[in-house]
């Protein structure tokens, strides 16, 4: 009975281990991810991929028909915030020395869309996380046969966060409209100078007066600036009671920096990538409160989905801060092994059909591709999360009864103590 | 609309004074076109960020030994790097250009592309003329207008100061004289270094602290400087505020456009080296040979 044993043991042994040689001899998948590495865009970037793909490979990789794979990451650093054409080169060394089999990631859209024409020239699938540019999109539909191995992953595209943020505003402006008695509340924009602003600014100037809101006036300072104060000394002199931030560069610091030095009588509201970050309070030397942003995955403890605190806990775990939106390298990951999975293999031409039949939970939301291969945004789609910094804490506070969507964990916003001291006077 | 401008212009045209002066004056005395100039600045603002948030040093300490070691540094930098390129004034440019980038490609080494900022030295805010001015741009002012005035005390009422206009005025000549003129070069690039490094820890908690913060001031200054006439001190001062002044205008008029302030202001040095190219207070380039 004991040799029985012991012979049993032994077989189970030496058959796991033939398992475990026969996987680990398949040749791993290797998935490039393309981001600024120096960056808090691009190390976040490579953080959500990493942390994705150790999972995966802890329970035994990928199954591609009947091998089981690991997955290999390589680190593909695209320099694109200093310097775009760097970011094409960046893709073509990763295509063709590295031989990656799927690129994810990408921040700046002028690299995004220059790095796009490389993965396509070698047909190779690229999932989008981090720039949000209609054109990424776009260029799906009007030239489907070359751009069809694109998919946009993460954040919602352009047009449909500016379809957020009024939404949001129009809350913002209710709140004004209700503290402080004005029927037709102010709003200044401010909007860096780039490519990606220009729908959300025009769209802005369009949309506003119909929503009962007075736009006094557009600034357009450098995404690089270093000083705005004769930005806000006009603004505050215009009365705006709301500053619209059209802003993904360091300017968003300088201006919450600066605000809160001037206590400037307004609410800043809108995009503001730099606020989006855990490092925000500190960079603005702790003088940006009440600055609000669109953002991903608020400060972790907002239920988008089922599987948003836990993901935001194990990357604080792991990395020790919070994920910022480009860490949906991670939902981007698990979505190429699932797809890997249903398809039985690599190929990409029998990948894209499955990629678009795409109908999954991930950590921002549910994600669903359009014809274009854009995410769907809505009310049990993607919405995104606005938030507010209060007194060192990012507070999610929508979407908060938004077309019936209330995510647990939001917490009321907040109009400044100083502005309603000094708009009441 | 006119006191915005005004206040705005004197509060920017004082950080630029200060670094554009220093930038000036190692060029009239040595002909150096130091590019890493601005890279000496963006490096003062990183140590006193090191210095008061990482290592906890009171704030007074951070500032002096934050001046103190970038100017130390430039001096060793003259004497490895430009020194022995002296002759060559192309080699000199580009060999600052090299120390700019080596200092950029560090620090993003060190700190990351993170964006940092100092605490305030004063906080607070008051109305002047109807402007919001932060107590910490006041004391930018204050600082600044000190800083110049012992900028001129140096130059006019001292030995130092008196060998570093005879060597601005006629190199051979001073040379000629028994003076040691690369001594004199090395006294004036730390004394032009240690402007840039006052201008940096002061402005370190007006603006934000990253590897990139040396590109858009250098960019600045040369339109001062050639404005004001290279070598210029009182160019470079008056030039400034005319920059200053308008860029601030650019914002406070065309709003939509103040991301063009930066262009404005080379487009007037274009303007002013196609009229005059020695600059509004230079000397003509055919003379000072």
């Amino acid at each position: 009975m004991l040799r029985r044993m012991l012979a049993a043991f032994v077989a189970a042994v030496a058959g796991t281990a033939l398992t475990v040689t026969a996987a680990q001899a398949a040749d791993p998948i290797k998935i490039g991810v393309v981001g600024p590495m120096a960056f808090v865009q691009g190390e976040n970037h490579w953080r959500g991929a990493e942390l994705a793909a150790d999972e995966i490979n802890k329970a035994g990789g990928v199954k591609v028909g009947k091998e089981q794979r690991q997955i290999e990451l390589v680190k593909v650093d695209t320099n694109e915030i200093l310097n775009v054409p760097d970011a094409a080169n960046a893709m073509e060394r990763a295509l063709t020395q590295d031989e990656v089999d799927f690129v994810i990631g990408g921040f700046r859209t002028e690299a995004v869309l220059a790095m796009q024409d490389v993965a396509m020239d070698y047909k190779k699938i690229f999932l989008g996380v981090g720039a949000a540019h209609d054109k990424l999109t776009q260029r799906v539909g009007e030239d489907y046969g070359r751009y069809k191995y694109f998919f946009h992953v993460a954040p919602t595209k352009a047009s449909d966060l500016g379809r957020t943020l009024f939404a949001v505003l129009g809350q913002i402006a209710g709140q004004i409209r209700q503290d402080l008695g004005k029927a037709k509340p102010k709003v200044a924009i401010v909007a860096e100078k780039a490519a990606w602003v220009d729908g959300i600014v025009k769209a802005a100037q369009a949309n506003l007066p119909k929503m009962q809101m007075e736009v006094v006036g557009l600034w357009q300072p450098s995404p690089t600036a270093t000083d705005v104060t004769a930005e806000l000394s006009a603004i505050r002199r215009a009365g705006a009671d709301m500053i619209f931030t059209v802003i993904s560069g360091p300017v968003g610091i300088v201006l919450g920096r600066q605000m809160g030095e001037l206590q400037i009588p307004a609410i800043p509201f809108g995009i503001n990538v730099e606020a989006q970050k855990e490092g925000f309070w500190q960079a603005s030397g702790g003088k940006a409160n009440y600055v609000a942003t669109l953002d991903t995955y608020g400060a972790g403890d907002v239920h988008i989905t089922d599987q948003t605190v836990d993901f935001v806990a194990k990357f604080k775990k792991r990395y020790g801060t919070i994920p910022a939106y480009t860490a949906a390298t991670y939902d981007a990951v698990y979505l190429l092994k699932e797809t890997v999975e249903k398809a039985g293999t690599l190929d990409a031409d029998k990948l894209v059909p499955v990629l678009e039949k795409t109908d999954r939970v991930g950590t921002g939301g549910r994600l669903v591709f359009d014809k274009n291969h854009a995410p769907t945004f809505g009310p049990g789609y993607l919405t995104g999360l606005a938030v507010q910094w209060q007194d060192g804490e990012k507070v999610a506070f929508w979407p908060n009864n938004w077309n019936g969507v209330t995510y647990k964990g939001v917490k009321a916003f907040k109009i400044p103590p100083h502005m309603m001291a000094q708009k009441k006077k | 609309m006119f006191q915005d401008i005004l206040i705005t212009g004197l509060v920017n045209g004082g950080v630029y004074a200060l670094l554009a002066i220093g930038f000036s004056l190692i060029f009239g005395v040595a002909r150096i076109v130091n590019i890493a100039h601005t890279a000496f600045y963006m490096l003062a603002a990183y140590l006193v960020y090191t210095f008061l948030n990482i290592a906890g040093l009171p704030l007074l300490l951070s500032v002096v030994l934050a001046v103190g070691l970038v100017t130390l540094l430039s001096m060793v930098c003259y004497k490895l790097v430009i020194e022995p390129v002296r002759e060559y004034e192309s080699a000199v440019l580009i060999a600052t250009i090299a120390l700019a980038l080596i200092f950029q490609e560090t620090l993003l080494l060190i700190f990351g592309g993170t964006f940092l900022s100092s605490p305030t030295l004063i906080p607070g805010a008051r109305d002047i003329a109807g402007v919001r001015v932060s107590y910490q741009q006041l004391l930018t002012i204050g600082v600044v207008a000190l800083v110049l005035l012992g900028t001129w005390y140096l130059l006019a009422r001292t030995r130092l100061g008196l060998a570093i206009r005879a060597t601005a005025n006629d190199l051979e000549v001073a040379n000629l004289m028994g003076m040691n003129v690369s001594r004199v070069a090395m006294y004036t690039v730390a004394i032009s270094v240690a402007l840039a490094a006052i201008a940096g820890v002061v402005v370190a908690p007006l603006f934000v602290v990253d590897p990139l913060m040396w590109l858009a001031p250098l960019v600045t200054i040369l339109a001062i400087v050639v404005l004001g006439g290279l070598g210029s001190l009182k160019g470079s001062l008056i030039g400034a505020f005319i920059i200053a002044y308008v860029e601030a205008i650019t914002v406070f008029t065309v709003p939509a456009g103040s991301f063009l302030k930066g262009a404005v202001a080379l487009s007037i040095m274009i303007v002013v080296l196609l009229i005059r190219p020695e600059g509004l207070f230079g000397v003509a380039f055919e003379e000072e040979r």
